[in-house]
């Protein structure tokens, strides 16, 4: 029974989720399902929630190392969560002005604001600005022309790079652009295309596109698979691959 | 008094026959009246009846049916088109939205070639399937942590359980959690859903019962994090950094940390296999990584992993459908070839257009 009802449910929301999409008349049989799961997850807010303070609460009654980390998480998860909940310096909606709580606990001005504009947005903007240099270490490492491939890498990368840049406007501004003529021949079009804008354009288009195109129809036919899997109940996996 | 819309909008089993009927003939569900186009008599709003309300409906006042939605403007005079009350558009609607008929078919081709292939392999008859050096690199990892005496960290993304690629993670999870029970190491899962953190426990646990080692297994090392992409990937990294373990899994759906974390994965040292479907990260991951899954092997793994003939037989029925998705392609291009050819063939250009405007869109 354990494992049996979760398939079940499993089984019906995903075929409900086909049969909406493809009769419009079941359309709400499918929100419905979404909604379901987002009750579903909302609930397991909490379950995340208790299992952090869970974990925390543990480093520090341990004092493993680092155990102080784990009390400025707990504080700062309290307080957030405390200005959220109670909507702490919110005012009062405009149409309900009578209730204090009718505001939004993020409008502008409230703790839950401030701390969300002055300390998670700078803090998620340096993570991500990180990335730049992620990035240039990990080009300098995949670009080593160790034999053919890396070298045809290469040189496309040096291609693209030069060609996303005013420095590739730059370099070929004396090959003529075949958008200033009229009517231009074939090979007018072909000589205007070694610019090196027109030639990143060129590799993107034709030689990206043709590969991306391959892995997404792969992507797609597995996905198809997996889930046609997950619906006929072959694959238990996400149920654990226990015996009940 | 009764809703009118409502009244009109109540389905019968036997107008349900005559709409799939009418729908088997082709051609939309409209009333014959509405296709005729000779003008006719006055053109008539179907009366509802004095029917009691029933539970849950509520019945109109007299004002309120006279400002029920009815389109009787001028058109509705001459005969051009009658008066439509919003209740016989919904008549009109299709039972199955045609517009997505080619989807229909092709998902149920698909379908079908990957239930018989499924059948297939049940029937007992070999089923061949090539290595995927990304999953043999699995127990290689598994075991090298092992004998550097640290732990394997394996991610399974940053997306719910409720997609599909999170839900393919779990497979690759339950095979590295199976062989470090073996093997005796420790296996630690941070998650970015909670859901996603019950799921990995009861897998890993599941996976530690079949190795026989159930009192191995650790559920606080499988615990939940934050929602926050990059809260997640700054824990991640202190984590990478102070426990330097000595293998990373990375597998699921992953945007732009996939990068961050591959990175300082490869700056520890650590053997690093990723598997994600998405087309953006996986060039992140090939440079940093020593195995990636590309795409459709990441989804493979599942069936790849277990080696249960039920599950190679759906990726069997895969390829089956791989290959008429590559006949379909290939005709296509000679058709689109051919009309630009002669682009005076009115024929060649038809097909073409068909297939551009209705088979895939």
């Amino acid at each position: 029974m354990k494992r049996t009802a979760p398939l079940l449910i499993a089984s019906i929301a995903g075929f409900v989720m086909i049969v909406a999409y493809f009769i419009p008349r079941t359309q709400t049989w499918g929100e419905d399902v979404s909604v379901w799961f987002d009750i579903l997850a909302a609930i397991a807010f909490i379950l995340g929630g208790g299992n952090l303070l869970r974990v925390q609460l543990k480093k520090i009654s341990d004092r493993r190392p680092g155990w102080a980390y784990a009390a400025i998480t707990l504080i700062a998860f309290v307080v957030m969560l405390t200005c959220g909940l109670l909507k702490i310096g919110s005012h009062p909606n405009e149409q309900h002005p009578a209730f204090a709580w009718s505001g939004t606990y993020n409008q502008t001005g409230t703790p839950f604001w401030w701390m969300y504009e002055y300390l998670i947005v700078p803090l998620q903007s340096t993570i991500f600005a990180m990335l730049a240099f992620y990035v240039a270490s990990a080009a300098f490492r995949a670009f080593r022309a160790k034999n053919v491939e890396a070298i045809l890498l290469l040189g496309t990368a040096f291609v693209i790079l030069l060609g996303r840049t005013a420095a590739g406007v730059f370099l070929t501004d004396f090959i003529p652009s075949d958008v200033l003529i009229e009517d231009p021949t074939f090979m007018q079009h072909l000589i205007s295309t070694l610019r090196l804008e027109n030639l990143t354009v060129f590799l993107m288009d034709i030689f990206n596109t043709a590969g991306n195109r391959a892995i997404m129809i792969g992507i797609a036919l597995g996905t198809a698979s997996v889930s046609l899997k997950i619906l006929l109940g072959v694959d238990r996996s996400y149920l654990g691959s226990g015996e009940d | 008094m009764h809703n009118p819309i409502r009244w009109m909008g109540r389905w019968s089993a036997a107008s349900a026959l005559v709409l799939l009927a009418a729908l088997a003939l082709g051609g939309p569900c409209q009333p014959a009246w509405s296709q005729d186009p000779e003008p006719t008599a006055e053109p008539t709003i179907q009366e509802p009846t004095a029917e009691a309300p029933t539970e849950g409906e509520q019945a109109l006042a007299p004002d309120e049916a006279a400002a029920a939605p009815v389109e009787a403007g001028a058109e509705a005079t001459t005969g051009a088109t009658p008066a439509r009350s919003e209740s016989m558009q919904w008549i009109d609607e299709h039972i199955f939205d045609l517009d997505r008929g080619w989807l229909l078919l092709v998902v149920l081709i698909f379908c079908g070639s990957v239930v018989f292939w499924i059948a297939h392999a049940r029937s007992g008859r070999p089923v061949k399937v090539r290595k995927i050096a990304g999953l043999e690199a699995v127990d290689e990892a598994v075991g090298r942590a092992t004998e550097m005496g640290r732990s394997v960290l394996y991610i399974p993304g940053i997306q719910d359980i409720n997609e599909i690629q999170t839900i393919a993670s779990m497979t690759v999870l339950a095979r590295v959690s199976r062989t470090a029970a073996e093997y005796d190491a420790k296996v630690e899962v941070p998650t970015a859903r909670s859901l996603v953190m019950t799921t990995a426990r009861e897998t890993v646990q599941a996976a530690y019962l079949s190795a026989g080692r159930p009192d191995a297994y650790n559920q606080d090392l499988i615990y939940y994090v934050t929602d926050e992409q990059f809260g997640y990937v700054a824990y991640l990294q202190g984590l990478m950094v102070r426990e330097k373990p000595a293998a990373c899994f990375y597998m699921g759906a992953f945007y732009a940390e996939s990068l961050i974390l591959a990175e300082t994965g490869n700056s520890i040292g650590a053997i690093q296999v990723a598997g994600t479907a998405m087309p953006a990260q996986l060039p992140f991951f090939v440079a940093a990584c020593d195995y990636t899954l590309i795409g459709e092997e990441f989804f493979a793994a599942s069936a790849y992993l277990s080696g249960s003939p039920e599950e190679l037989g759906s990726l069997k029925g895969q390829d089956m459908g791989k290959m008429i998705v590559a006949g379909l392609l290939i005709l296509g291009v000679i058709l689109a070839t051919l009309a630009s050819i002669f682009p005076k063939s009115d024929v060649l250009q038809n097909i073409v257009n068909y297939l551009m405007q209705n088979v895939l869109t």
